[in-house]
Parts: structure tokens; sequence; C-alpha cells
């Protein structure tokens, strides 16, 4: 579409205005929309997830593409054409069950796939933690009855038989 | 159940006191880390019943966590529209958490745990967004705050982790770190030098990225930018919060520069729009949302160069939050139509404005 007012330049800057209960559009191009005092220079940026979500559909329209097309995600059932759909994963384990796809995307989006922050682990389960404490008590009740420690020994069985 | 915000410590909104560095430039700093909890899809893969659970879980920790004890909790599921508006407006809970966003209905499950600065919203994009909000530039404090938050919080709520990847999210941009720092900053004066487009662009190549008034999707009103980081992966939290402070800092310089330049080369014809954009404030009997905005711009611009003395910041920034749809409805106690909002708005800025108004001119 040509700018309305030069007739010369594509109209960039698409302008609605109302007077009188009338809607007019201009369409400007960018140079004549800066004369009239138009802003332009705020646009929008583009969110890199458009990007991001072309990328997915060339890479599954190209080389692994009939596989990863046909890949479910084996806890949440998201597919790649979910994820192509939303732009959301479904869970965690998509992070698993998508890796090499995720991994090459991760690299173009986010300049990287590697996490360097903060590392974590997460909180030991109540049963894991109980169980841990439990095989530390039996082993030292073990060497509490080799080294002939009878008291110690006598106080961790107590521990135990409590937990247990 | 209808909203108390009184409950709240700070009605919520601490952060607008302006007492916090840079606050005539920069309103306010926030950091935001999305976390998910291991064993449940992703919220918007998962059931209704996982969210409630995903709740449940999340309210149990909370409750032996330090900065969380006195902390209020809304379920916005539970609340009318009017409520979560408001709470929107007060940029306590995202426009998808409120269910006010066309493409997101309000979520079974959806919360928010509100404390002095901090909050967690629970069923967002993902289970859980930890956000510290802090007033003025106050990147380190608010970090410090939402660290220590997510440690607590993390030692007693498994998260999704990843070794590689890092912190798993719905959305890959937000993988990693799952941190965004946002820097909500004032910049009339770049807007009016026509510098901004050369800023902005350079802000792009520096991995920042800027949005309006109420993130993502929001349109730039009033000159008021958010700028935050764009990446969340391959650099570590410090890092990424180094380069913006370095950036916005930078940005802050540019602005005040801009602003001298303006006083010094259009002094009468700053001054003269100024004052024009006080005087319709203070006169008009009807302004839409984003009249009013423009409008105190300026009266925040002329306030920053000292060409208004007797209004604060804080009032200035009080203006932002309460000329609101939603609140200017809260206040009459009923619901408003267009035109009743925009009457409110005038009437309501006018008694702000006359309150303060002393020795004006």
């Amino acid at each position: 579409m040509l700018c309305d007012s030069c007739h010369e330049r594509d109209a960039v800057v698409h302008l609605t205005t109302i007077e009188n209960n009338a809607v007019h559009q201009l369409h400007l191009c960018e140079r004549c929309a800066a004369e009239r005092g138009v802003e332009t220079t705020v646009a929008t940026p583009k969110h890199p997830l458009g990007e991001f979500l072309h990328d997915v559909h060339q890479q599954v329209a190209t080389s692994r593409g009939g596989a990863a097309e046909g890949l479910r995600c084996s806890f949440c059932n998201t597919t790649m054409a979910d994820f192509r759909a939303t732009g959301r994963w479904g869970c965690a384990r998509c992070y698993t069950n998508f890796e090499v796809g995720i991994r090459e995307l991760l690299r173009r989006v986010q300049g990287s796939h590697r996490h360097v922050g903060r590392p974590y682990s997460p909180p030991m389960s109540e049963e894991l933690e109980r169980a841990s404490v439990l095989g530390e008590l039996k082993e030292r009740l073990r060497r509490a009855i080799e080294s002939e420690q009878f008291e110690l020994a006598a106080d961790l069985r107590d521990r135990i038989r409590v937990m247990e | 159940m209808t909203l108390d915000l009184s409950l709240l410590p700070d009605g919520g909104v601490g952060w607008l006191d302006a007492s916090g560095r840079f606050s005539d430039i920069v309103l306010s700093t926030r950091i935001r880390l999305a976390r998910n909890v291991e064993g449940y899809a992703f919220t918007g893969r998962a059931r209704d019943g996982e969210r409630l659970r995903v709740l449940a879980q999340v309210r149990e920790a909370v409750g032996s966590i330090g900065a969380l004890r006195e902390s209020v909790m809304y379920r916005l599921d539970e609340l009318p529209p009017t409520s979560r508006a408001l709470l929107h407006e007060r940029h306590l809970v995202s426009k998808e958490l409120a269910g006010l966003d066309e493409q997101h209905p309000l979520r079974t499950g959806a919360a928010v745990f509100l404390a002095d600065g901090l909050g967690v919203m629970v069923n967002e994009e993902d289970h859980l967004r930890l956000q510290a909000l802090r007033s003025g530039f106050a990147l380190q404090e608010a970090f410090a705050a939402i660290d220590k938050l997510d440690r607590d919080l993390g030692a007693r709520v498994p998260y999704s982790f990843h070794g590689e990847f890092g912190f798993l999210t719905a959305c890959p941009t937000n993988v990693g770190t799952g941190l965004r720092g946002s820097v909500l900053i004032h910049l009339p004066g770049l807007v009016l030098t026509k510098e901004i487009g050369k800023v902005l662009a350079s802000l792009q190549q520096m991995g920042l990225t800027y949005r309006g008034l109420y993130g993502e999707g929001s349109e730039v009103v009033g000159n008021f930018f958010q700028i935050s980081n764009q990446t969340t992966l391959g650099r570590s939290e410090e890092e990424l919060l180094d380069q913006l402070l370095r950036v916005v800092g930078h940005v802050v310089e540019r602005e005040a520069e801009a602003r001298r330049v303006l006083l010094r080369d259009a002094g009468y014809i700053i001054e003269d729009k100024l004052w024009r954009a006080y005087g319709t404030l203070r006169y008009a009997r009807s302004l839409t949302f984003d009249e009013a905005m423009n409008y105190l711009s300026g009266v925040r611009l002329a306030v920053g160069l000292k060409l208004i003395s007797s209004l604060s910041v804080y009032t200035l920034n009080k203006l932002l939050i309460f000329s609101q749809a939603a609140h200017l409805a809260f206040a009459e106690g009923r619901a408003l139509t267009e035109s009743e909002t925009n009457l409110a708005r005038a009437r309501y800025v006018r008694k702000a404005l006359e309150g303060e108004a002393g020795s004006v001119g």
C-alpha cells in the first residue's frame, strides 16, 4: 500500500482518527508520518517467541520432522503440534521427551542451552529422609555392637524402635 | 468473598512511596522468579484437582516461612471481577492470574500470597511466580529478598529442575534462572528530545527489552517503560542483574541529560507545555485513562525539573494507581460506565491536586 500523502513510499503507519463521528483512516510512510508529528518510534518490540515458534515449525517441517511430529510426552500427552499452537510446554517431563529439539531451539532463542545460574536440589521427601536416618542408625548400632559399646548400642536400639 | 485490602500491611502499594533511589525517574523495581512444582503438569495443562493440590502444598509451606508468615492470601477464583481488577491495577497480580486476559480464563486454584513488598502468585502460567517489588531503582535489595524467599520455599516444595536447562517453565523464554528483573522508568525527556528511538534500539542490542506499564503486551502510555532482561538462560542471576543495573543506570543518566538540554534550549516552551498539563488535570471535568497518564507524565516531569515544587512524587505515584477504572469504581462503591469513569477520574485528580496546591505557581 502506498502512502496517502506522498504516493511514493510504502505506507507503514496506519492512523485512525475520529472526526465529527466519522472514522478516517490514513496510511502514511515513515517520513510523512514523522512530518505530521505522528510518533513511530514507540512500537512494541517483536516477541522472541514468534521467531522461536517459526523455528520449531521449520525444524519439524525438515529433517527429523516425521518422528518429532508424532512424539507425545509420556507424562502430559503434549505433542509438538500442541507446543506450536500454544508456545507452552505441558510439564517438566516435556523437557526430557523433546530434549534434542529443545536444546537446539534454546540455543537460538536464548543464545544458550546451559543453565549457569544457581544450582538446586529438591528437598528430600520425609519418607526418604526417614529411611536415610534409619539406615545410618542401624549402621551405627552394628558398629557399636562390634566394638562392644553396649550402652550406646542399647540407646541406638531404642531410637530405632521409636522410628520404626 | 469480597476484597479487604486493609488486610495488607501497606495496601500492597508500599512501592509507591518514592523512597528509593532516583525515584523521580524510576518508579519501581520488580524481580520475579518462575518456578514449577515437581510432580504435576504445568498450570495450563493441569486439571483443577492438580492445581488445587499445588495450592495446598504451597499454602502449607508458606506457614513456616518467616517472610510470608504474616502474608495475606487471596483466592482469585473466589473473587468477583471488580476485586480481581483492583489487585491487577495495584500491580500485585498479573492479568493472566486475575482472569482478565481474554486468552486465559480464570483458573480454579488461582491465588496470591502477599506480604510487605513480596508476593507469590500460584497457578499463573507457571505454578509459582515469586516477586519482590521495591520503590525506586533497587535491584540488589529486591534480589536479596526474592532469593531468600526462593531458597526458603524451594527447601519445602520440590521445584522442577533440570541439570542442563535449569528451572523448568511452561514458556521456553523463561527457562534457566526463571528470573525477570524489570525497572519501571519514566522517560519524558528522551521522548521529547526524540532520543528515545536510539535508546530503545540499543537496549535490544544489550539483551534487554521494554514493555508498557502493565508488562508483556501492554502499550506504552505516559512515557512509562518497563525495561527488563530478555533472556533467562546461559548467564547467572548476578550477571543478568548486573547487566540490567548497568544499562538502566546509563538510561537514567541519558534521561537526566535530556532534561537538562530541554530546560536549557527550550525552557519556556517546556515550561508552558508542562503547566498546561497541570492546568488540564487541575480543572478538567472528564479525563480518559490515556489523557490522565499523558498529563500526569508532564506534571511528573515538571516536578522532576523543580518547576512545580509543592507536589510530591508520592502523590503523583498514587494518582497513577488510584485513577484507574477499578479503583474509581471501588471508591464510588458501584460499577461505572465509561463516561462515568472519566468524570470520576477527573474529580479524583482535581481533588488530589487541590489538596496539595498550596503555593503552586
